[in-house]
């Protein structure tokens, strides 16, 4: 091969590649894509240890009302109860006696309050106080059965919603939060109740809870139908 | 002086050395006789491969990178500063970038992450097994004569710094790579799993800076680069085909053609009596005047046999095919 073969062989090759582009790249390159996608939520699941904690820096700075409000309704998503009645979160699927706790059951279940950070898909990060309950401990007085091995977040924020696999959602950092920064959540960050944990991207972090669902399959989730890595830990 | 060690002139490998012009004695490893200039082997097939897909894979990295990095394009933690990045707030212009969407530029990046460090892998035990690392490590000569090849370079001096199969400026540029890639990788996985992995993360300064180590690794590799393809477009451009088929035509290095960029891009720069003037005249003066200890320059010095050049030496013959 000489060098105007390689020149014209390269250039077809280019030309081959650009034709063959959308947006997201080569579309051949799609089942590739989708090959390291599976393999590397292998890796990121082999990599999960249930007793690794996300660590702060001493004396950082809490981000407080620095952390973007968040969510994918149009406005702000507010549980009225005049229209819904008295909120309540759901513990159900694949458990032996589901729950239905008020905001007063909730709070009156033992508490954690810790600083972690969020970690959130787009690159920045943000150090967080939340106060709330283990999902671990639900799961426990829900009774979680042992084919159970998803978790899927529901909320009232049009449909959002996150499934998760049941070590990470077992991981004593991730909480259904009550309290951001010592004040009960406000309706821009989630309330009455959220789910937060460093173990996974921002996203993950259901807002607007209504249900925990324990299921034997994976259920997707809002922003991993839309194209969004499904695992996300971190 | 320990450079005694190291005489400069003793780091041939380029046959294109064996010129008549050469006044002052034979080099050593001549090889391939001069007046056919007939190709050599000079890159092995796996450090061929490995170096374009490692431009295909850096490619994808830097520009999947870049726009997951327009994401957020800053270093601040939120609630917090950052010392340390001027252009915060500014994205990358999208045409620098490719995946498309965040998501879309992550499935590529974490992808490409495999074959790139697939590949780095594959190079790496290549020149441990190979003993090719020996072309790249640093020796305590390489600061003088990198200091010769910048001087070359600002037309200080007027021959080219005699080398091995690289010049000094390009070892510290290939080494630099490497360490780059190395840590590119390393800042990587700890952005990649700062709670799975945290130590890794916390060894690096926490989240943030280890975000801010993985983007400027991407800078110095990118920077790198450039400067690589520049030169090889302005002084080397026999090394293309050389990366390509493995062979490499001597009497056409720039050593050979005494190339600076853009200078004797086509043809041999040395004259008969520029060198002879230059070695017998000009060399000697410098060297009674110069307070550079003897055997710096480079055609002057006497190889020490036991001095540790066999390695230094040693063309590229190991792997001819």
């Amino acid at each position: 091969m000489d060098r105007r073969d390689f020149l014209s062989l390269g250039g077809a090759a280019l030309a081959a590649f650009l034709a063959a582009c959308d947006s997201e790249g080569p579309r051949a390159a799609k089942g590739a894509l989708e090959f390291a996608s599976r393999t590397n939520q292998d890796v990121e699941e082999a990599l999960f240890r249930h007793l690794t904690m996300d660590h702060v820096k001493r004396g950082g700075r809490l981000a407080g009302d620095a952390l973007p409000r968040y969510y994918v309704s149009p406005s702000v998503p507010v549980w009225d109860p005049s229209i819904r009645g008295a909120w309540k979160l759901e513990v159900g699927g694949a458990v032996a006696n589901p729950l239905t706790l008020d905001m007063k059951d909730l709070r009156g279940l033992p508490s954690v309050t810790h600083r972690v950070n969020h970690y959130c898909v787009e690159g920045w990060t943000a150090l967080t106080e939340w106060t709330g309950v283990r999902v671990s401990l639900l799961a426990k007085l829900a009774g979680a059965r042992p084919d159970a091995k998803f978790v899927d977040f529901q909320s009232f924020d049009s449909g959002y919603h996150e499934s998760w696999d049941l070590a990470s959602a077992l991981h004593p950092q991730t909480l259904i939060c009550y309290a951001y920064g010592g004040a009960l959540l406000t309706p821009g960050r989630g309330a009455p109740a959220r789910l937060h944990s460093p173990v996974k991207l921002g996203y993950k972090s259901v807002k607007y809870l209504t249900r925990i669902v324990f299921l034997p399959h994976q259920n997707g989730g809002y922003w991993t139908d839309r194209g969004y890595e499904w695992f996300a830990g971190t | 002086m320990t450079d005694d060690t190291y005489p400069a002139g003793s780091t041939t490998g380029s046959p294109g050395a064996a010129a008549p012009a050469r006044a002052t004695g034979p080099r050593e490893h001549d090889g391939a006789t001069d007046a056919e200039a007939s190709p050599r082997a000079r890159h092995h097939w796996v450090v061929r491969l490995t170096h374009w897909v490692n431009v295909l894979a850096l490619a994808v990295m830097v520009a999947s990178g870049l726009r997951i990095f327009n994401a957020y394009p800053a270093f601040a933690p939120r609630g917090g500063t950052f010392c340390c990045y001027p252009l915060a707030g500014h994205p990358i212009p999208a045409w620098l970038t490719f995946g498309g969407w965040l998501a879309g530029a992550r499935h590529w990046h974490f992808a490409a992450m495999w074959l790139l460090v697939a590949n780095g892998l594959l190079y790496l035990g290549f020149l441990y097994l190979h003993g090719e690392w020996r072309d790249l490590a640093p020796r305590r000569g390489d600061p003088r004569d990198a200091w010769e090849m910048v001087q070359f370079y600002l037309f200080a001096r007027r021959e080219h710094p005699r080398q091995g199969k690289h010049n000094a400026l390009q070892k510290l540029a290939y080494l630099s790579l490497l360490v780059l890639a190395v840590a590119a990788v390393t800042s990587g996985i700890a952005i990649w799993k700062p709670v799975q992995l945290g130590w890794l993360t916390r060894l690096l300064g926490g989240y943030v800076w280890a975000r801010y180590w993985h983007f400027l690794a991407m800078f110095g590799l990118v920077a790198l680069g450039l400067v690589h393809v520049f030169m090889v477009l302005s002084v080397d451009p026999y090394s293309i085909p050389a990366m390509i088929t493995g062979r490499y035509r001597s009497d056409r290095s720039p050593e050979h053609r005494n190339a600076r960029p853009f200078y004797n891009l086509f043809g041999g720069g040395r004259t008969e009596g520029a060198e002879v003037v230059h070695a017998d005249a000009a060399h000697g003066a410098r060297d009674r005047a110069s307070p550079e200890p003897a055997g710096t320059e480079s055609v002057a010095a006497e190889p020490e046999p036991d001095a540790p050049q066999a390695t230094r030496d040693a063309p590229y013959e190991e792997t001819a095919e």
